[in-house]
């Protein structure tokens, strides 16, 4: 189980190494999502199955696939087609395909090994974090509700605007005001 | 266990490397999220220390931070681009009141 840990800590520390010095911003986003993998794998080594399951679900599945949609909004333009065939040869997810392999490796060796134990203190069940998440931190799960909530309505808000303002180029129309675009 | 806060530090001196040192405002982007992972694997690797769960709830924690931080950081993204056609940070650099 330590081999298994040392190899997912090189893999993250390699790919988190690649994210911060890519140039183009798809590249450093699939090192991003095998860095968050590879955590997820030290999760499971650890015991938390539940923070893994969410590290995969969360991270590695919604955030990045947001991050996805804006560098695609973002790259619109006479360019994007050279991109698209450039983003395709194989020099540019050949890395991170490697490093998933890796990790792909890790956890079929866990699996085949039937060996699920944290090795320090025993694993933490989803159970008892559910049991703490309603108890004695309930507050804690409302006020995060409630800060999901305010982020949605500010990127709903932001990105509203965002569209609007496409649509009104035509006549020229430049308001940088907020207050004016606050009153429509 | 050492070892996992020592990884936690490594990732999170890296993502505070690429902050210092990127300029492309998507890229900051995705270094405040790897210094959020690496404080949430900081907190996993406590709590799995001395068995508790305190560790992962304060990592979902940090994950629905994560989540509302990245909804709004990206709107903003998508209207820097738009204001300043560019995506460096430093044409941010003034507020036009």
């Amino acid at each position: 189980m330590n081999a298994v840990f040392y190899i997912a800590a090189a893999v993250a520390v390699i790919s988190t190494v690649m994210v911060i010095t890519r140039l183009n911003a798809i590249h450093a986003l699939l090192y991003l999502i095998i860095s968050l993998l590879a955590v997820a794998v030290i999760f499971f080594t650890l015991g938390a199955a539940f923070a893994a399951a969410l590290e995969v679900i969360t991270y590695a599945g919604a955030i990045m696939v947001l991050f996805v949609f804006v560098i695609m909004l973002l790259n619109l333009g006479p360019q994007a087609t050279a991109q698209e065939s450039q983003w395709l040869s194989p020099k540019s997810w050949i890395g991170p395909a490697i490093l998933a392999l890796v990790l792909v490796g890790e956890l079929v060796f866990i699996i085949a090994r039937g060996e699920l134990r944290a090795p320090a203190a025993g694993p933490v069940e989803p159970r008892q974090v559910g049991v703490a998440l309603y108890g004695p931190y309930l507050l804690g799960v409302e006020l995060a509700s409630m800060l999901l909530l305010a982020g949605m309505v500010g990127a709903y808000h932001l990105g509203r605007e965002w569209g609007m303002e496409n649509s009104r180029q035509g006549d020229g129309a430049t308001g940088r005001q907020g207050e004016e675009r606050l009153n429509i | 266990m050492e070892y996992g806060l020592l990884l936690a530090g490594t990732l999170f001196a890296l993502g505070l490397i690429g902050v210092l040192v990127r300029r492309d405002i998507v890229f900051i982007l995705m270094s405040l999220e790897i210094m959020l992972n690496a404080t949430g694997l900081a907190f996993v690797t406590a709590g799995a220390r001395w068995a508790q769960a305190d560790g992962q709830v304060m990592y979902f924690f940090i994950l629905s931070m994560a989540a509302a931080e990245v909804a709004v950081g990206l709107a903003l993204v998508l209207r820097l681009r738009r204001q300043f056609k560019t995506l460096d940070a430093d044409a941010a650099s003034r507020m036009h009141g």
